[in-house]
């Protein structure tokens, strides 16, 4: 009996704390982070295009650090570097000791999210899609989470404007052109982007059509998937280090030789976090593949 | 009574690595003053590994509050010690450094067993199969966690990964095993080679998860077969110490089996070893502590072949000592290599499998190049 009233006493407290918790922790948590919002001036931005809008939105003073991927504009690679987007150090990012973290969709390792939520650090995520719609919820939620909503309004109605102009030129020279995403060719490989991807992404944005379609993600194609893929061009990003393969070497390749592109030599070359970051610059990057594409075309 | 007067005097004899040949007498006292010193050491390095880091922080401070907090659940940090500074050292620097610790001695310690079991001096535990089934089990979950294995991946959480890698190896180790065994006899030659198909295949499977992979998860791989203590946490400590503990504390009772082999297999039966036993205990050690140690840090190369060969050119092949040894001396330099990876570029990070591969090749060529004089290559 006494055990029994022991349980119940106990279990009555805990529902007690746990609802009084419950009604407690949203308001205090509302409370926190519109003050935190406002007042956090050291900020980490993780995601090239996390960072380019922070810098649109004209709020970089308050940033102190950035991820391997933000390197544009060129004052944000001046900023220390906390590692790349999907491997960063815990105590890294707690060194330069931020108020806020802007953590694009995909950030990680989860271990190191863990620790950081336990530091009590402020994390924002920024979520990640491959549209123009995409980009607007980008900007929305970067603006939220640094407590400047308006201006992150007004910067999502030009980028908005400003993507739909792109679009519809890109519409008018519509080419039908099939294009050929190629992420690396050594050694004869192709690894390709199919559907679901930032590069099928924009390819679609920029009134092309991706050759391949069959997969999603990355994959390393066959010669046979090659020649019937067809492109009509290829698109490769521009490289630094790594991989420096020179853009008409891959027509070296004997089955991407047979192709509409290899034939006449068609390769656009643009930069990785420009084509593919989904952030402000996406409207002139898509006015750029356009461009090349009608120019191809014609 | 032969077992015994063998292995108080195992500096005369004449053994498989030809290093100590030139009659170098006895390197017992040697032998204990080396372990006296790499206990400094050791401690040195583990002092060291949670002292410095990106952030700098009054370490001997924070350290008095440890052992009262270490193991209650409270959370929040100590009067007078900021939440940051706590942070950083309970929840980061020391799990580093004592899984660091763990997974140093038992990588250096497999593979000081593992050479000293096939008799061959370039022997470590990814022979065994055990790295390329872990890294299999890995792969799995990293790939396929959120699709095929989404239930299974949901009830493991955390611990999916870990134990995949886990399970992985000890089913590689436990299937090469049969296959190199009959008549109860495990034939070396066999389980080497059979562990070059089972390499292939499970290397072969996993390249099919890297093609279906996604942009993120062919990341993740890359990162995790690189080799990290990055991750450390005290739910991967205590996933892992217990199995490495074991393996650890029961390691020693090989010594003396171990150091008959050095004789032969025929030889070792006549002076009293049960070898067929010794393999079977060696193996599955071995097995479970990589295991355990690929699982929580991935795959972090050389350790077990640098640390064990190191110690033998300068405290002999006596297992009594090599063994105890080869656990300091790889706990501290894994430390000593991760305090490295988390500061050289700060505040991002170098995957620790990179500094232990620049550290251990060139020095792996070194023995390479010895040895070819000494074996008549």
């Amino acid at each position: 009996m006494r055990t029994l009233f022991h349980s119940r006493f106990y279990s009555l407290t805990a529902a007690c704390a746990l609802t009084a918790a419950a009604l407690l922790a949203p308001s205090k948590s509302l409370l926190a982070e519109g003050t935190l919002a406002q007042s956090a001036h050291r900020i980490v931005a993780v995601g090239g295009s996390v960072t380019e809008i922070v810098f649109a939105l004209g709020e970089e003073d308050r940033l102190v650090a950035r991820d391997t991927t933000s390197n544009h504009p060129a004052s944000a690679a001046k900023l220390p570097d906390v590692g790349y987007i999907r491997a960063l150090s815990p105590e890294g990012v707690m060194s330069v000791d931020p108020d806020l973290i802007l953590m694009l969709e995909g950030s990680g390792p989860v271990e190191t999210v863990d620790v950081l939520k336990k530091s009590g650090v402020a994390i924002a995520d920024i979520p990640e899609e491959f549209t123009d719609q995409g980009i607007l919820n980008k900007v929305l939620a970067v603006g939220e989470a640094l407590g400047v909503p308006e201006k992150a309004e007004k910067l999502a109605e030009k980028l908005k404007v400003d993507l739909e102009t792109a679009q519809s030129e890109a519409d008018m020279s519509s080419s039908d052109l099939r294009v050929l995403f190629i992420l690396t060719a050594r050694d004869g490989r192709i690894l390709a982007s199919g559907s679901e991807t930032a590069a099928s992404g924009i390819i679609a944005l920029a009134g092309a059509r991706n050759a391949v379609d069959d997969f999603s993600g990355y994959k390393q194609l066959s010669d046979e998937a090659v020649l019937s893929a067809a492109p009509d061009v290829v698109l490769m990003m521009q490289r630094g280090e790594n991989h420096n393969v020179h853009p008409e070497e891959v027509f070296d390749h004997p089955a991407l030789a047979q192709t509409p592109a290899g034939q006449n030599k068609r390769v656009i070359v643009m930069g990785g976090q420009y084509l593919l970051g989904f952030g402000p610059r996406t409207a002139d990057a898509i006015r750029e593949l356009s461009d090349q594409l009608s120019d191809i075309r014609s | 009574m032969s077992e015994m007067t063998f292995s108080e005097r195992p500096m005369r004899l004449k053994n498989w690595f030809g290093i100590e040949a030139a009659g170098t007498g006895n390197r017992e006292p040697l032998a204990r003053a080396v372990i006296a010193l790499l206990v400094v050491i050791t401690a040195g390095s583990m002092f060291a590994g949670l002292a410095i880091g990106p952030i700098s922080i009054p370490v001997l401070d924070v350290l008095p509050h440890l052992p009262a907090h270490l193991f209650s659940s409270r959370e929040g940090a100590p009067a007078g010690v900021s939440l940051r500074d706590w942070i950083v050292i309970k929840d980061i620097r020391l799990p580093r450094v004592v899984l660091g610790a763990l997974v140093g001695a038992a990588l250096a310690v497999s593979g000081a067993v593992m050479q000293g079991l096939f008799r061959n001096p370039l022997a470590d535990p990814g022979i065994v199969g055990v790295s390329a089934g872990a890294g299999l089990g890995a792969a799995l979950f990293i790939v396929l966690g959120g699709s095929a294995l989404a239930p299974v991946a949901a009830v493991l959480g955390y611990y999916a990964v870990p134990l995949a890698a886990f399970v992985g190896g000890l089913i590689t180790t436990l299937l090469l095993y049969r296959i190199g065994t009959r008549g109860g006899i495990t034939s070396v030659a066999t389980l080497l080679l059979a562990g070059i198909a089972l390499g292939a295949l499970t290397g072969a499977t996993t390249g099919l998860l890297v093609y279906v992979a996604d942009d993120q998860e062919l990341r993740d791989l890359q990162f995790w077969g690189l080799g990290s203590l990055a991750g450390s946490n005290w739910e991967k400590v205590t996933s892992a110490a217990p199995i490495i503990l074991v393996m650890l504390f029961a390691v020693p009772f090989l010594a003396r089996g171990l150091n008959g082999l050095t004789l032969g297999e025929a030889a070792a039966t006549h002076i009293g070893i049960r070898v067929q036993r010794l393999k079977n205990i060696s193996i599955l050690m071995v097995a479970a502590a990589t295991g355990a140690s690929v699982a929580v840090s991935g795959g972090i190369g050389f350790v077990g072949i640098v640390v064990p060969h190191l110690l033998r050119l300068t405290i002999g092949p006596d297992h009594r000592y090599l063994l105890p040894a080869a656990a300091l001396l790889g706990a501290s330099l894994l430390i000593a290599a991760d305090t490295l990876s988390r500061t050289i570029v700060a505040p991002a990070e170098l995957p620790i499998g990179i500094i232990t591969a620049f550290a251990g090749a060139p020095f792996f060529l070194w023995i390479l190049l010895r040895r070819r004089g000494l074996m008549g290559l």
